[in-house]
């Protein structure tokens, strides 16, 4: 019933249209009979208005029972808050915009919070899918978990009896040719299931079918057979041929090869994380497998009904069978797996996608919040404020026989109203926020395409704003009701000292807010010290903003491994010879690169010192395997600790050589130049590798995770695939190039003319290791960043709070001042009593502060480096600029008190 | 009898006038109270549309415009299903009511 009543309240001008109606179709019947009964039409249309009654009347009562009267009292109390907020305008604006930068703040970080966090991932029935990880806690030196290998995702493929589906990726990149000018863009391989994992159905065309996951074998066999066909992202699709769908069909050639194009994947589709131009099929060539080769990962749907735990168990009871099924070639025992204790630890995929930011954006929300809990508190100290001069309004009000629920309903409505103003501005700088978010947002922040205002978070702002404007609201609504007619009327003529109990609750809030603000500026601190010790911190290479890297791969134009290395070799002198270039060479992959395109590869594996007899049982730890040219070192910024780098000589002639990394080197032979001369190998049918070169610790995992032992061979080997056999080179490399000068499109032409002058095919689109750089420290310098608006916010607000209490002090206690400077006091005694006063409230707030942030700041532990939560420079320096700040804020408004004419003070009223 | 009838028995004068005459516009029953008190209840006829609406808020009669016997327009009200259940509630209740007052108003045996 009440619903219908606040239908009709919508429809009262056509229910009042109806009742006129209605009345006039009554009078007219009534007068048509008293016509019948004989009446004249002059009487019958008197009587007819008699019999009816007061129009009026019944017009009233009809309205009446059109009206809800708490709607009514909220309708007048708006309308009379609008008239309050018109005749004060500064403050309006004052208190609008602080609510709209609280709120806004808000609500943009909720909507990155309900995007990347709390929204389903954006793929069918996303619940089900899970990551396929494993640890192996065995094995040290894996960062990130074990990956698949092959054979494993085979064992697990043809075996498994809790999941509807699964796939394994891998992503690499890719060079595109005959298309315009030839370009390397990143490449995401599938194996069979993978996509039907994801459910995703194409924009275009369609998935790959079973038998294109059985192409032709390479010329020297590996694991991977050739592919024939691809699928392109939709961006790619439309950047490279503007959405034409005659593209499905097509033959594009990538790597030198020819590949079908049988489909495009819908806008927005990623694997995992991963973003990708183009998507291939990985065909296995079974016959080849062995135990090893980690260097997938994996995707699964979950059964119906089955749990993460129920999968995880099957799994593990899979891993016997799969070093039963497989082997790593003769004089190999299986067995050597058994010490990696490897088992399943699925997780849902959404954790694996979201990955590190869930913390960064619970800190980021948590700190945001606590800057609307500032704004809150300004707010209610402006109204504060107002309620101070609305004092004798409110008294009459009330005298007048208002009830004070009345009153502080009123009052209220006003308070809801501004913060339903401020939210709505608030909605509007957060949807401006986050479409600028998303343009210059994080790269690596997970789904930040996805980020978007939507119903959730509108509906967020406007709790928030209701929220908050009870908070701000019911202090001073509560305070200016209390009965204190007869002393606020007795007052009416004159204003007099006022006591200090008036400013409790004020000064309290004064002090809430500089606790607050600590809190925030010794997180944002935390974080700026964290970002100095990590630049500070040597990454394994150096100035990276004048290295360029080129990443090439030259498969296509040479057929033996012979030849690719001489174009290698020859780019490489060729980019060395740009004027202003130092060095250049090339690598398998720069650090913090991740593995790179050549999937064949080891990048992984466990390698034997020839002259440490290990049990045979002992599995020896995982190393991490890179391949780097002559100069790699040099060019990289990386110091050789002991030995030389490999030379030209060395990589044409296959002689067995390797160069390790220092800490490497440290544990197996105890130190760097111990290791010279010493033989290590990976397989047994491996040749023993003479250890020529020691190098510094490189951060390859990113400059947060320690420096994995790695070793590093030459391009070009005979046993290069694990296996033994032909020569064979590391076609797809990173080419790096040092020079001062900066990447202008001069420079930029002279890096594309020196790779094309050897080979006019190949993609030539260099970026700096500063980007590859930056953006391992993209979460750090995110952090820093929102934390440090958020400390600046609060800080502004916090020394307007100050401001605010001290000059309003200073206003009202202008009659004592005038008393005292008429008594003589000097103006530096009366400055001081009000800084006094200040830093007093600043001094307990501190105090308050520092406690809570000694609490708090444990929770963002995980976010720094090199820095503890207690570091004391940052617990020293915040309070100083704190304490700074707030002489400042008292300053300004103590000099005026100190000017006050005593006469004019005392005379004035 | 009084001319200012309670709030509830209007109600329910009204809903069982409309149960009695089927789908009615306001002329029609107000005509037809006036009639089935025989004059007694002269109320002031506009008074009936204030009450008209509240029943409809009220969801125990529905309303819309349709043609009357002399061709002009009128609001048509008819009972819902909730309006007919109200009306056994509130006869029950009045009924318990009148049994109530009459037991009271007797004249017990042995007065005079």
């Amino acid at each position: 019933m009440i619903w219908r009543r606040v239908v009709d309240l919508f429809r009262r001008r056509r229910l009042d249209a109806d009742l006129d109606a209605q009345l006039a179709y009554h009078l007219d019947a009534l007068e048509a009979e008293y016509r019948a009964t004989g009446l004249a039409p002059d009487d019958a249309r008197a009587a007819a208005r008699r019999a009816m009654g007061g129009l009026t009347q019944v017009k009233d009562e009809y309205r009446d029972q059109l009206r809800i009267p708490i709607v009514d009292t909220i309708r007048q109390d708006a309308r009379y808050a609008l008239r309050a907020m018109r005749h004060n305008v500064t403050f309006t604006l004052v208190a609008v915009s602080t609510l709209a930068i609280g709120i806004g703040a808000n609500t943009a970080v909720f909507s990155v919070v309900n995007s990347v966090l709390l929204k389903p991932l954006s793929y069918p029935r996303a619940d089900d899918l899970v990551a396929l990880r494993l640890t192996a806690p065995g094995a040290p030196g894996l960062a990130d978990g074990l990956r698949l290998s092959p054979s494993m995702y085979r064992t697990f493929a043809d075996h498994n009896r809790v999941f509807q589906s699964l796939g394994v990726w891998i992503a690499t990149r890719g060079t595109i040719t005959e298309v315009g000018e030839p370009e390397d863009v990143r490449a995401i391989g599938v194996s069979d299931g993978l996509l039907e994992t994801f459910n995703v159905p194409p924009a275009a065309g369609r998935w790959f079918v079973a038998e294109e996951f059985l192409g032709p074998q390479r010329p020297p066999p590996t694991v991977l057979r050739v592919y024939t066909t691809m699928m392109l992202s939709y961006g790619y699709w439309q950047r490279r041929f503007g959405g034409d769908p005659s593209v499905v069909g097509r033959t594009l050639t990538v790597d030198g090869l020819p590949k079908k194009v049988v489909g495009v994947m819908p806008d927005g589709f990623r694997v995992v994380n991963a973003d990708t131009e183009m998507i291939f099929p990985l065909s296995f060539d079974v016959s080849r497998f062995t135990l090893g080769g980690f260097n997938y990962q994996g995707v699964a749907r979950l059964r119906r009904g089955v749990t993460i735990a129920q999968a995880n168990a099957d799994l593990s009871r899979l891993i016997p069978t799969w070093m039963q099924s497989w082997s790593d070639g003769p004089g190999t025992s299986p067995r050597s797996y058994e010490s990696w204790n490897i088992a399943a630890a699925l997780r849902p995929l959404k954790d694996d996608v979201i990955g590190g930011v869930t913390d960064v954006l619970w800190v980021v929300m948590g700190t945001i919040g606590v800057v609307m809990l500032i704004a809150c508190a300004n707010v209610t100290n402006l109204l504060l404020v107002r309620g101070e001069v609305r004092q004798k309004e409110l008294s009459v009000r009330a005298a007048l026989g208002a009830s004070r629920g009345r009153v502080v309903g009123s009052l209220l409505v006003e308070s809801v109203l501004l913060g339903l103003l401020g939210g709505a501005l608030g909605a509007a700088l957060a949807y401006a926020g986050v479409r600028v978010l998303r343009t210059i947002g994080p790269p690596n922040l997970p789904r930040l395409s996805e980020i978007a205002v939507d119903a959730r978070t509108l509906a967020f702002a406007a709790g928030l704003s209701l929220l908050s404007s009870v908070l701000f609201g019911l202090i001073p609504a509560v305070k200016y009701t209390t009965p204190r007619i007869a002393a606020a009327l007795g007052s009416l003529g004159r204003t007099t000292s006022v006591s200090r109990e008036r400013h409790r609750v004020r000064s309290a809030l004064v002090v809430v807010q500089v606790a607050l603000a600590l809190v925030l500026l010794v997180s944002a601190g935390l974080m700026i010290r964290t970002f100095q010790s990590i630049r500070t911190m040597d990454p394994g290479f150096t100035q990276p903003d004048h290295l360029q890297i080129l990443r090439i791969f030259v498969s296509s134009v040479a057929p033996t491994a012979e030849q690719a290395t001489r174009i290698e070799n020859a780019i490489q002198d060729s980019l060395a010879s740009i004027p202003g270039v130092t060095s250049a060479a090339f690598g398998s992959a720069m650090p913090m690169e991740g593995f790179g395109p050549n999937l064949g590869v080891v990048n992984l594996g466990s390698i034997r010192a020839q002259d440490q007899t290990a049990p045979p049982s002992d599995s020896p730890p995982v190393r991490l395997f890179k391949y780097a040219s002559p100069g790699f070192f040099r060019t990289a910024g990386t110091r050789v600790v002991a030995g030389r780098e490999i030379t030209w000589a060395e990589v044409y002639d296959l002689r067995p050589v390797v160069v390790v990394s220092e800490n490497l080197a440290r544990e197996l032979w105890g130190t760097a130049s111990a290791a010279i001369g010493k033989r290590i190998r990976h397989l047994p049918e491996m040749p023993w590798h003479e250890v020529i070169g020691v190098v510094q610790d490189v951060r390859e995992n990113g400059v947060y995770e320690a420096a994995p032992p790695t070793v590093y061979w030459p391009t070009m080997s005979a046993s290069l695939n694990a296996r033994p056999g032909r020569p064979n080179a590391i076609r797809g490399v990173s080419f790096i190039v040092r020079s001062d000068r900066p990447l202008t499109a001069a420079f930029l032409n002279q890096i594309r003319q020196a790779v094309w002058a050897v080979n006019p095919g190949l993609p030539a689109a260099p970026r700096t290791m500063r980007e590859i750089y930056d953006q391992s420290l993209a979460r750090t310098s995110f952090t820093l960043v929102m934390l440090a608006i958020a400390a600046s916010m609060a800080l502004l607000l916090g020394i307007v709070g100050i401001y605010g209490v001290i000059a309003y002090v200073v206003s009202q206690r202008r009659r004592e001042i005038g008393i005292r400077a008429a008594l003589g006091a000097q103006r530096g005694e009366l400055q001081r009593m009000f800084v006094r006063h200040g830093l007093a409230l600043a001094g307990i707030g501190v105090a308050v502060g520092l406690g809570a942030a000694a609490a708090l700041t444990r929770l963002m532990s995980t976010l720094l480096y090199g820095v503890t939560p207690l570091d004391p420079v940052t617990y020293l320096a915040v309070p100083v600029v704190l304490v700074a700040a707030t002489v400042l804020a008292s300053y300004v408004p103590a000099r005026r008190a100190a000017s006050v004419d005593p006469v004019e003070a005392l005379v004035g009223e | 009898m009084p001319t200012e009838v309670l709030q509830g028995t209007l109600d329910l004068m009204v809903l069982r006038t409309l149960d009695a005459m089927g789908t009615q516009h306001g002329f029609g029953l107000a005509k037809r109270i006036l009639q089935v008190s025989e004059g007694l209840l002269d109320l002031n006829q506009g008074t009936l549309y204030p009450a008209l609406l509240r029943l409809e808020q009220r969801r125990w009669i529905k309303s819309r415009w349709g043609l009357s016997d002399n061709n002009r327009r009128a609001k048509f009200y008819e009972l819902t299903p909730l309006g007919r259940r109200q009306i056994r509630e509130e006869t029950a209740s009045w009924e318990l009511t009148v049994a109530l007052m009459a037991k009271f108003l007797a004249k017990p045996a042995g007065e005079p």
